[in-house]
């Protein structure tokens, strides 16, 4: 019997026609727990290197958590993992809502999906009914419209669907996967578009086994109630009206102009009213007592539902106020595109213009004022019509194609990867390690157990480490009371501090728990629900496997290096991991480099980011030091490994 | 012999306004109904589902009534602050025309039954784990319709048609037994 996960994968061949539901094996849940963990093994060893992300050979991986479908709340972001086109890397991304535990619900744990489908199709899955049905009446159908359409024709309105819109279709980069007013980001709507899947609708009726149920119940609902008490979780920006935050610090535009004093009163009070003149209500995904998403009824567009800073990109990126966003971003939804790298497109190709690197004649018929224009490009783009042809390959790749000096211009990408567009004054080590060597190619993929900035008194800090339940060792306590100005700490603690930030992303991910009550939100005030001190007994308790936190805070280390492995395998190098040139006016090269060696020295990497052989044999990851030497990337005599606690692997 | 006068009614007032379709209350009560408790959970045998539509906003938690082996014949369609909802969004029924309320493996119905249990629990499950309030739970003294006494002749008629059907022997002997235990 297995608990907690259901012991089958779905393997889906769309050339073929192919469906198969295969067992999978206990032992690799002990290595690898599930989600991004399971995907990133499913991808390496199953991926050849050279595999074009847009052939038939790349994988499209839909992952359950390792906790979906448990009484563990929030646990409910669904993992979507494939090689990305943008960035040839493995894409990473999340989407909160109801469609993992449903999967789980039908039987599945993970559906992995290959080959291409010869025209649109949509998967349909009912417990074990599993079909791949016609979605040629669903072509050009907006993504959440969509879902709409499908509960119809399966007459089933508890049915769960995961959809892509124009954008998908027509492979933009930036498309996304849409749920409900959920959305997958960075650069995975563009491979299910490729492979002609328009839908994935799920449903299902069955067991999730739990291994010491009484027990389970009693510590998932102590979260649960301490979730919907505390205000340390959750998204607070969906209730803090006070946005001067993202709106005075943030850049506008193409990532590019600073406006220091843009938040009044008078802003907040209006944008205030527009919201809830038109918030319909604010919803939760499941299992969670929080309520995160805002969901806007802007007259005359689709109803949409945004999160976090979600509702500023487009208006900070075209140099407009909030009702802009408003207007758009059910727009942006129905088409499936990413609201966080798409704006900066559009942006980038009215720079370009602006520049005269691109000419009236590449935008024919293009309106005069911003909030037109913006409209304008996003129809371009999804439709890849004229210059939308070029855009829809997002910054870094149109910016090459367009040439002429456009490359100057791509200015905000890591890794080819549009980044948040922050530009600040100072270089701060942590961040620069982070936004440097994070694979999930947003800092909101690797910040969040530490705060950001340190507090200004003794007994401020003092008041903080007293109720910091969340840090997985006690020195984390002292680096914060010993910390008094933000880029004064040593490169060692810096390491730490990152790999810890690092380490619950890695977990949130691979057992579905979701950020906003984990990974992300310890910085803003310690106090979340999910941490290395309480992870370990829930996923014991669900699942029967022992688990602690030593093993724990290895199963991070072996995802994350295997993360890393697939990457290296696809020609990831220390080249390759510079934050943006401008994201801080005042750089220091040879330090940069320095603290980079030595965080790579930290994860027992080598000088070019590879996961050494005595680290990955020390993290059972043996298999992949003899792939890495067979195909010549790792030399049998490198040496140094990881200098953090190890333990066994867990065992069933 | 009577019943009390009085009854207590239990209630689980539910607010759709609150509801952000979370189903934290169907995750609940499956775990709860599971045998053993807690070991499973699926939805699907909950005894209480959102019915959601989150295109049109529409979240109304709804608790399973009785069972009812035919479709309705004709249904309201309610207009509530511009939106409209089915009248299937308020009934309980567990009813041919859609699948909730029924056990998925043996198509039998599930009712609620307000986690009457062996220590009793203080609230239902589903109202102990929804975090927004959308579901509060009130006890309620009501006054119980009391019925009027059957007449001996009433009574008679229907000993004399069990005796037309089983013999006196057989009746006796059935309402002495029936006697010595509600007695005891």
């Amino acid at each position: 019997m297995r608990y907690a996960e259901t012991g089958f994968n779905l393997e889906i061949d769309l050339s073929r026609g192919s469906i198969e539901k295969v067992q999978t094996d206990p032992r690799e849940t002990a290595l690898y727990l599930g989600g991004q963990g399971m995907a990133a093994k499913i991808l390496f060893e199953r991926v050849p290197a050279g595999t074009d992300p847009f052939s038939p050979d790349n994988l499209l991986i839909f992952s359950t958590g390792l906790l979906h479908g448990t009484p563990a709340p929030a646990a409910n972001r669904t993992v979507v993992n494939t090689f990305s086109p943008q960035t040839n890397l493995m894409s990473h991304s999340l989407f909160g809502g109801f469609f993992g535990p449903e999967l789980k619900y039908a039987g599945y744990d993970r559906i992995i999906i290959r080959g291409k489908a010869p025209d649109l199709v949509y998967l349909c899955i009912h417990n074990d009914k599993v079909e791949i049905r016609d979605a040629k009446h669903l072509r050009g159908k907006g993504s959440t419209e969509t879902g709409d359409l499908l509960k119809k024709e399966l007459k089933d309105q508890k049915v769960q669907v995961a959809a892509i819109g124009l954008a998908g279709e027509n492979r933009v980069y930036m498309a996304s996967i849409e749920h409900n007013h959920a959305s997958a980001a960075r650069g995975v709507g563009v491979i299910m578009g490729d492979k002609r899947l328009k839908a994935i609708a799920v449903r299902g009726t069955r067991e999730v086994n739990i291994a010491k149920p009484a027990e389970m119940f009693q510590v998932c609902q102590d979260i649960h109630q301490k979730m919907a008490a505390s205000n340390d979780c959750g998204d607070w920006m969906a209730t803090d009206e006070d946005d001067s935050f993202h709106h005075n610090h943030f850049a506008w535009g193409n990532a590019r102009t600073r406006i220091k004093n843009y938040w009044s009163d008078e802003l907040q009070e209006r944008w205030t009213r527009w919201k809830y003149e038109h918030m319909d209500r604010q919803t939760g995904c499941y299992n969670c007592p929080k309520k995160c998403r805002n969901v806007i009824n802007w007259p005359g567009k689709p109803r949409f539902g945004y999160k976090c800073f979600g509702k500023d990109t487009y208006h900070m990126a075209a140099f407009l106020e909030l009702d802009f966003s408003y207007e758009i971003l059910g727009v942006a939804q129905e088409y499936g595109v990413d609201s966080y790298a798409t704006p900066q497109v559009i942006a980038f190709a009215l720079e370009l213009l602006e520049a005269g690197i691109l000419t009236d004649k590449d935008f024919p018929g293009m309106p005069a004022d911003s909030r037109g224009r913006f409209f304008y490009l996003l129809e371009k783009i999804v439709r890849r019509e004229g210059i939308g042809d070029i855009l829809a390959n997002s910054v870094s790749h149109a910016a090459r194609l367009i040439g002429n000096g456009a490359e100057a211009f791509d200015h905000n990408t890591t890794k080819k990867f549009e980044q948040l567009p922050i530009k600040l004054g100072k270089l701060n080590p942590a961040y620069f390690l982070m936004i440097a060597t994070g694979e999930k190619m947003s800092i909101t993929q690797i910040e969040g157990s530490f705060p950001q900035d340190p507090l200004p008194t003794p007994e401020e800090r003092k008041a903080f480490v007293d109720k910091w339940e969340a840090v997985p060792d006690e020195k984390f306590k002292k680096y914060f009371m010993e910390w008094v100005k933000r880029s004064d700490i040593s490169d060692e603690r810096t390491c730490e501090i990152v790999d810890w930030n690092e380490a619950m992303h890695y977990i949130d991910d691979s057992i579905g728990t979701c950020g906003f009550v984990s990974s992300f939100r310890g910085q803003f005030g310690g106090g979340v629900p999910y941490h290395m001190n309480n992870i370990p007994q829930i996923i014991a308790l669900a699942t029967g496997m022992e688990m602690d936190k030593a093993r724990l805070w290895k199963t991070f280390q072996r995802i994350r290096t295997l993360v890393r492995a697939v990457n290296v395998k696809r020609g990831l190098r220390r080249k390759d991991e510079r934050p943006p040139e401008d994201h801080w006016a005042v750089r220091d090269e040879k330090y940069e480099q320095e603290l980079l060696s030595k965080y790579y020295a930290f994860k027992g990497w080598n000088e070019q980011g590879i996961p050494t052989r005595q680290t990955l044999e020390l993290l059972d990851l043996d298999y992949v030091a003899d792939e890495l030497e067979e195909d010549g990337i790792l030399s049998a005599d490198e040496t140094g490994s990881a200098a953090q606690p190890v333990a066994e692997p867990a065992k069933i | 012999m009577a019943l009390p006068s009085k009854k207590i009614v239990k209630e689980i007032k539910v607010d759709i306004e609150k509801c952000t379709g979370c189903r934290a209350c169907e995750m609940a009560c499956s775990a709860f109904h599971a045998t053993p408790r807690y070991s499973t959970i699926n939805p699907a045998k909950s005894r209480i589902r959102i019915v959601a539509d989150e295109i049109r906003d529409e979240y109304v938690p709804l608790r399973a009534a009785d069972y009812t082996p035919s479709e309705c014949t004709g249904r309201h369609v309610y207009l509530i602050n511009g939106k409209e909802y089915s009248e299937c969004s308020f009934c309980g029924a567990s009813c041919p025309s859609r699948d909730y309320f029924v056990e998925p493996d043996s198509g039998l119905p599930l009712k609620c039954d307000m986690c009457e249990s062996v220590p009793p629990l203080a609230e239902p499950m589903c109202v102990q784990v929804c975090g927004t309030d959308a579901l509060t739970y009130v006890e309620r003294e009501e006054d119980r319709e009391q019925k009027v006494q059957p007449k001996r002749g009433q009574i008679e008629v229907g000993l004399e048609y069990l005796v037309q059907q089983y013999g006196i022997d057989a009746v006796a002997e059935s309402l002495n037994e029936l006697a010595r235990v509600k007695k005891a």
